[in-house]
């Protein structure tokens, strides 16, 4: 490779001489990876210029992350892995942003990163699919697992599914049951089947 | 159901990206999938054509969503093995060695895993790399019209199959490789049958690049179509054949050097724009098959060691160092990830303080990034073309959607 591996630290030391040292909210070195908690607002050109200098140049953005913390903690993060092919070197970045406890409260916004890699296009889209987080300016912001008109978002601490997806009953089997959801029981609805009053019943 | 009850629930589900007002004169919307054999399992494509000439390309994927992530909320590390197996299910045993190194590393007992049990997890992968190089080869070739060489490397994929059978008990979905060990050593005899087999597949590597890859119909079908230049594919997140297929010698068994790929000698091979372009459709099947080539020579360096340095001994127990609970210690967070025949293979993991239940699990899957990717290079290709450039991303539909 073309140079030494930057560390984690010369990393930090870079934003904070580029950006100012209110950038960082948050650090943890000590950590099996460590990372950084960045200023929600000005996330997009700190990766921006992490992206073009030459010195640092993280070409490849490995996985973005949703994480709901859950109603009691209230908050939200997204998560940024890093990785510069020529100096093969890793980052780990992270924003927090405020969770939307009822449907009410506005949703949490963090900034695209998807005019810098065009793979954040989709993962992104994944991230709001999944745990709601919308992303300002992003091109084309579509749930992208789950169906246009799917309600709720299913990684969230406080998800239920709904009850009937077009007619059809969402809590589709008994196993749901036993496996600890916590539903009405089972009913079969709609027509009988050509099948089912023949069927003959246990004595 | 009335048709036009079934077109609205068909709208509201999943809605066309591109909508008939904003189309030029000319242009017309063509839905492809998500039940067509050419799209490898289930995804639709939404394809804006003028005549023949593709002008955009919206997939829609999803259609085999399994919530693998909400499982992994729900399950211990140990109990999510199978969970990873059905996500790439044409290399389920490379999958499980990302899923299970990484939780090796969480628990911090990457060291500790016997170097015979290192071997054989190499093994067996390999193995699977080519069988699952195979099927993307095979059925590449059933895209664009040759349907005798995937009956041949079907054929040779069995033998993998059975050989990998023989060792776990199932043919594709293996939970063979557990959390700190295997969930049996080799059986008696493997080594030589395994033998038998690479002696034999080597002749036959050779049958299909003069069979499939230098053939002149199979050239002028993929030669400069789908050119993918390298600075896209990196910008795009691609990785694996689709990435070393523009160009890069980036191969994360080499770069990040697990296991014991440090200490196995294999080359690390490149598209170089043989018949076409460098990046072409061409070049990353001619990759592919070349990576077989290359997981012959592991294996057989696999086998010599099996045989000689870390022979088997009849009171080796794979499942020694596998831990009986698998607490992790405080909240960490940790992005792992390998090289999988599709491409970078991560797992995300944030654990809560002494649990076997990960706080969030994210899968990233190398197929929903090089898939991204196709209406870049899809754009001004024939339709023809554009079954041709979706074949060679070679994607899986379970991984992609999870």
């Amino acid at each position: 490779m073309i140079q030494e591996a930057v560390t984690f630290e010369e990393l930090k030391d870079f934003i904070v001489a580029t950006f100012g040292a209110e950038v960082v909210v948050a650090e943890k070195a000590d950590d099996l990876q460590p990372y950084l908690v960045l200023q929600t607002e000005r996330l997009a050109e700190v990766c921006l210029a992490l992206h073009d200098h030459e010195q640092t140049y993280f070409d490849f953005l490995s996985c973005i992350t949703g994480i709901d913390n859950g109603p009691e903690a209230g908050s939200m993060e997204v998560i940024y892995n890093l990785y510069s092919i020529p100096y093969d070197h890793h980052l780990m970045l992270k924003v927090q942003v405020p969770r939307n406890n009822t449907p009410d409260q506005a949703i949490p916004q963090v900034p695209t990163l998807s005019h810098i890699w065009r793979t954040a296009d989709w993962h992104e889209r994944e991230v709001f699919d999944m745990v709601g987080i919308y992303f300002k300016d992003h091109p084309d912001m579509r749930r992208i697992l789950c169906a246009a008109d799917w309600e709720g978002h299913p990684l969230r601490r406080d998800y239920e599914l709904q009850e009937y997806y077009h007619g059809i009953k969402v809590p589709f089997d008994q196993h749901n049951e036993l496996n600890g959801f916590k539903g009405e029981p089972q009913q079969l609805v709609g027509q009988p089947t050509p099948f089912s009053d023949k069927r003959e019943k246990p004595e | 159901m009335s048709s036009t009850l079934y077109k609205n629930y068909l709208l509201q589900s999943e809605p066309n990206k591109f909508s008939l007002d904003n189309l030029k004169d000319g242009e017309m919307i063509v839905n492809m999938g998500p039940q067509h054999p050419s799209t490898h399992g289930v995804l639709r494509l939404e394809v804006v054509t003028d005549g023949e000439i593709v002008t955009d390309v919206a997939p829609h994927i999803g259609y085999l969503h399994r919530c693998f992530e909400k499982h992994a909320e729900h399950m211990a590390y140990n109990q999510t093995i199978p969970y990873v197996d059905r996500m790439d299910y044409l290399a389920a045993m490379n999958s499980e060695h990302v899923w299970c190194m990484g939780v090796e590393k969480l628990l911090g007992t990457t060291n500790q895993i016997p170097k015979r049990v290192e071997y054989i997890r190499v093994l067996v992968t390999e193995l699977n790399r080519i069988a699952s190089h195979f099927v993307a080869i095979g059925t590449y070739g059933i895209d664009i019209g040759a349907f005798t060489p995937f009956l041949w490397m079907l054929r040779d994929r069995e033998h993998i199959q059975r050989l990998l059978e023989w060792v776990s008990g199932a043919r594709m979905l293996y939970n063979y490789i557990w959390v700190g060990g295997l969930y049996y050593d080799l059986p008696i005899g493997f080594e030589k049958r395994c033998q038998e087999f690479i002696d034999y597949l080597q002749p036959k590597l050779d049958e299909i690049d003069t069979v499939l890859l230098e053939n002149k119909i199979f050239i002028d079908r993929t030669a400069n179509v789908g050119i993918l230049p390298m600075d896209v594919a990196i910008n795009y997140g691609c990785s694996g054949p689709m990435l070393r297929g523009s160009g890069l010698k980036y191969d994360l068994r080499r770069v990040d050097g697990y296991s014991v790929y440090p200490e196995l000698e294999f080359d690390i091979p490149t598209g170089t724009g043989l018949v076409g372009s460098v990046g072409d459709c061409w070049d990353r099947n001619y990759v592919r098959a070349l990576e077989c080539r290359e997981s012959v020579k592991i294996i057989q360096q696999c086998l010599d060691r099996l045989q000689g340095d870390y022979k088997r001994t009849p009171d080796f127990d794979p499942q020694a160092a596998c831990p009986k609970k698998l607490r992790t210690t405080g909240t960490q967070e940790l992005y792992f990830r390998a090289e999988t025949p599709r491409g970078e293979l991560g797992y995300f993991f944030r654990t809560t303080d002494r649990s076997d239940v990960p706080f969030r699990c994210k899968g990233r899957s190398p197929c929903f990034s090089n898939l991204s990717v196709l209406h870049e290079i899809a754009k001004g290709c024939m339709v023809a073309d554009l079954i041709a450039i979706v074949g060679s991303v070679d994607i899986v539909l379970g991984e992609l959607d999870r």
